[in-house]
Order: structure tokens, then sequence, then C-alpha cells
């Protein structure tokens, strides 16, 4: 499945290496990313694909959520679908 | 790749906005569990709601966690139980009350609709039984929601049926009295029912439709209210079109909901309902749209043209957003379950007759309110009647949803818990209809020529 991660919080060092580590601890691919600071928050939205993943997508989800309270930011991982069906005609 | 501004756009919404998928509801027939025995028709409803929507509510929560957007409610809507339990002996149809309850509570849904009647032209002796049994199967059960429905624009209006629905609405508020007369919340009386409504308390499962499928209600006040803050003071034109963009992006989040449903589910997909529908939260209110558009208060002159233009561009947006669009699609104003509504009403702002005239232009009508519990039911059944007409006249659904507050009076407000708020209550007309609604019979059918 592609899917989108998104993370925001307060910037501090290692936020883009824990992300990063722990979706390639679960096998999960980076397909594209933005990433700036708005207004002293890190903001940042990536386009993966877990398809080789062997954790349920729940699990992923949970595992993602847990490395962001590690380094004190926000991290959501939800299916690309919702963002297109929204934005593309 | 997607535009990251579109993502924390998205993202927005749903953290800050409070959208939702308001609810998934598979509508399920019954028609085949017909049987003389009342008990054994009880049983085979059971069975077959528990077989068909055993994985509903598994189902929502997975693709609620996917897609990372909330879906509120896991709903079911039935054939109208006077149509199933038509052919069963016995004097009352709470047994098949409890059944759906039962049903419900081993789906772990929400809400199941359907103890329901349509009796715009007349009543069969099953009809009657139903209505007859409304206020005890309200009072002992936790799930059901009931809708009757009185009217309809090729039909005129059934005044025998009026009568009845006020006495049920006054029988349901007394015997629910300990919980606020909360069984009158799980009960309404349309004009022109539409047969695929998601939404409670009137859902049920024309008979037009098919074995089973899945109806899907949005929401989203909050964020078209945000929207309309970016726009401040700009003509109508530009608050029509900004709403419509809007409504289009909360469709399509419902359109992908009600696919995925439908097919992990393996049923039909039948209609996404573009509805606003509001909660009790602060931001989610429709109320608080139409005062973003200029008005001080909900209820003051000028709201009902808000009111019908928020409706009409609701609508246009959702249309291309959707495969198919049904159920009562507009917006919605009940009073209890929206924040500004309930803000106006306390105030004494938003009267009764206001609210009247807000239902000719959008859906539902007279929703959630609640009024002086030592009001009689000829009063309410006269309020059922003006309903009715609007919604005859105007080719249009209308609904009564009231609830008398058994010991309460003008300036009291009860709590009804959870996503059905809280009422103020509010003050109604004192002049007498007992004669009004005594005489019975049926208002005919309106012209449908010379409209002026």
């Amino acid at each position: 499945m592609r899917a989108i991660v998104s993370v925001l919080g307060q910037d501090r060092i290692g936020i883009i290496a824990k992300v990063c580590t722990t979706l390639a601890e679960n096998q999960v691919n980076v397909l594209d990313l933005s990433q700036t600071i708005l207004q002293n928050y890190f903001t940042m939205v990536m386009l993966v694909e877990t398809e080789q993943c062997p954790l349920p997508f729940e699990t992923l989800q949970q595992r993602m959520e847990d490395a962001g309270r590690e380094v004190g930011v926000k991290i959501k991982l939800q299916s690309e679908d919702i963002f297109n069906a929204m934005h593309k005609i | 790749m997607l535009n990251a501004r579109d993502i924390y756009e998205t993202l927005d919404m749903i953290n800050r906005q409070h959208l939702d998928i308001r609810t998934i509801t598979m509508g399920i027939s019954l028609r085949d569990c017909a049987d003389r025995d009342l008990e054994r028709c009880a049983g085979r409803i059971y069975e077959k709601i528990v077989r068909r929507a055993e994985r509903l509510v598994r189902t929502g929560e997975e693709i609620e966690s996917e897609l990372g957007i909330p879906i509120v409610n896991k709903r079911i809507s039935v054939t109208p139980i006077a149509l199933v339990g038509e052919s069963c002996e016995g004097e009352n149809f709470v047994p098949l009350a409890m059944a759906l309850d039962r049903a419900a509570r081993e789906c772990g849904v929400n809400f199941i609709g359907g103890f329901s009647a349509l009796v715009h032209k007349g009543m069969t002796v099953g009809d009657g039984k139903l209505i007859a049994s409304i206020p005890e199967a309200l009072s002992r059960t936790d799930y059901v929601c009931s809708s009757v429905n009185v009217g309809s624009t090729r039909a005129g209006i059934n005044m025998d049926a009026v009568r009845l629905m006020g006495q049920a609405i006054k029988q349901t508020a007394w015997l629910t009295r300990e919980q606020n007369g909360l069984g009158c919340a799980k009960l309404v009386v349309f004009t022109n029912a539409v047969e695929d409504n998601p939404f409670m308390a009137g859902a049920f499962h024309g008979v037009g439709e098919p074995e089973c499928c899945i109806n899907v209600g949005v929401s989203g006040p909050g964020v078209v209210h945000h929207a309309l803050k970016s726009i401040h003071g700009q003509p109508f034109d530009v608050v029509a079109d900004t709403v419509k963009k809007t409504a289009y992006q909360i469709t399509r989040m419902g359109q992908l909901v009600a696919q995925e449903a439908s097919q992990r589910l393996g049923v039909p997909f039948g209609i996404v309902d573009l509805s606003l529908a509001p909660t009790p939260a602060a931001g989610d209110s429709v109320a608080r749209v139409l005062e973003e558009m200029g008005l001080e208060v909900c209820g003051t002159h000028g709201t009902t043209a808000a009111l019908a233009l928020l409706n009409d561009a609701v609508k246009k947006g959702g249309v291309m957003a959707s495969g198919h669009v049904g159920g009562l699609s507009g917006a919605f104003i009940p009073v209890s379950e929206d924040e500004g509504m309930i803000a106006a009403a306390s105030s004494g702002q938003l009267t009764i007759d206001k609210l009247e005239a807000m239902t000719a232009v959008c859906s539902v009508g007279i929703d959630m309110v609640a009024v002086p519990g030592d009001t009689d039911e000829s009063t309410i059944s006269a309020i059922i009647a003006d309903e009715s007409a609007i919604g005859m006249v105007n080719n249009k659904t209308t609904a009564v949803r009231i609830i008398p507050a058994v010991g309460k009076q003008v300036g009291d407000t009860i709590e009804l818990g959870g996503l059905l708020g809280s009422a103020p209550v509010m003050p109604l007309h004192q002049g007498r209809c007992e004669e009004f609604i005594a005489r019975g019979g049926r208002i005919p059918a309106p012209m449908h020529s010379l409209k002026n």
C-alpha cells in the first residue's frame, strides 16, 4: 500500500533520522518527501510504499507513533487514498 | 507526489475542524422474516441482522484506522417493521423491537433504525399495531429508532396518523421521563420520507432497496465554517463557491469510505448522503456557519436566506463528488445537537417559528427541540401537521423530532447526553388546536401546476 507519513512537532536534531530508521527497520520504502519549518514547527510529509513490510498496517502505525513520541513529535501513517480522493478529480 | 499543502489541509480538517464520516449504515431487508408466529418472526429478524452485519463494526474500524479519518457511527437500517410484522398474530410489536435491540447489541452498532410504518395515505392493521407499540418499544430498548411517515406530496397528509403520533410522542416522553424523554430523541415523524437515509433516528431500508447495501453519511460544518472565515465580507457568489468546493472535498471522503466498506463487506454501495450534520462540540455547528455569513445570531432576520444558500451549495458541490447521492442530503438543524443552535435558542433569539421557516429550505425539520412537559398532544400533532404541510407543498422531506420535557418549563434545559446534546425548553404558541386535530381524515394532495 502507498501511504502518507506526516510528522509534526517542535524541531530538534534527529527527527528525520528517527523516522527514516524506523521505516527502514520495518522494510518500508520512502518514495518522496517534503520537509519544512513552519512557525518554528517541524513539518514533514513522506510518500512511502509498505508492500514489503511484514507487519499488519495497524502495527506499523503504532510503531511510527511510538517512534514519534521518543523524539517529541506526532507521527501519523495513513493510506494515500484519502488524500487522492480529496485533492484529485 | 501530492502537494504537501494539500496533505496539511486534509490533516487540519480532520484534527482541528472536526471532519469525520458521521455514519456507515448497512441497510438490510427483512422482508423474508415474516411469520404468523410473533416469536418466530423476532427470531428470524435477530438471526438475519446478526448474519448480515457481524463484520460491519470491525470493517468500519479498519477503514477508520487505515485512512486516518474518524467514522463516528456504525448503524443498521431495516425494512419498516410494520411490513415485516404485518402477518404476525398478537397485539403488539414490542417483541420485534426487542429483537432489533438484541441484534444491534450483538453487532456492536450505535443505533438500529426501522421500527417504522409508512402511513401517508392510510393505515393497515399492522401499521396500527406498530404505532401503538412505539412508546413501550422505545422505553424498553437502547438502540432502536422509530419513524413514521404521515404524509407525502402525492398522497397528502394522513391527519389520523398525525393525531396518533402526537399521542405516541407524549407517551414516549412519559415512559422515558427518567432519561429526560430520551425515547423521543429516537422517534421521527416524516413527510416524504426517503428510503435510503443513513442518518438516525429516521433511517429505514425502503421497499425499493436491495437485499443489503451500504449508505454513508458525511459531516463537516466545522470545515465549511473554517473555509468561510477566510473569505470574510466577500459577496455571496464567493460564499456559494467556497461552500461548493468544501462540500466536494468532504463528499469525496464519504465516497471513498463507502466504496471501501462496500468492497470489504461484499455488499453493494447504495448512496452517499450529502448532509452537514452538526455535533454539540464547539466548532462543529451549522448555526455558526450561518452566523459567519454576517448574522449576529442564528434565528435573526436573514437566517432563512443564509440557510437556503448553504443547503443548495452543499448539494451542488457534493453531487459531482459521489457516484450516487441520496438520503436527506442537506444541512441539518437539530437544536440540541448544535452548539450554536443551543446558544441561540437559550437566548430566545431562535424561536420555533423561525425554525419552521428554516425547514422550508433545508433538511429536515423541527429537530431535537424540547418543549414544555405540559404541552398537550394536540399541540404536538399540530406542529407535525404544519411541518408536513411544508414538506407536502414543497415536494421535500420534512420531519418532527420533538421532546416534551416532563416536569420542565421554558428556561429549563434537558441533558440527553453524547451526540444528542442538551436542549433548552422552547416556548410554543398558547392557542389551542384540539378541534383542528380531532377532525381526522386526510388533507388532500396539493396541485402540481398553477404554482404561485
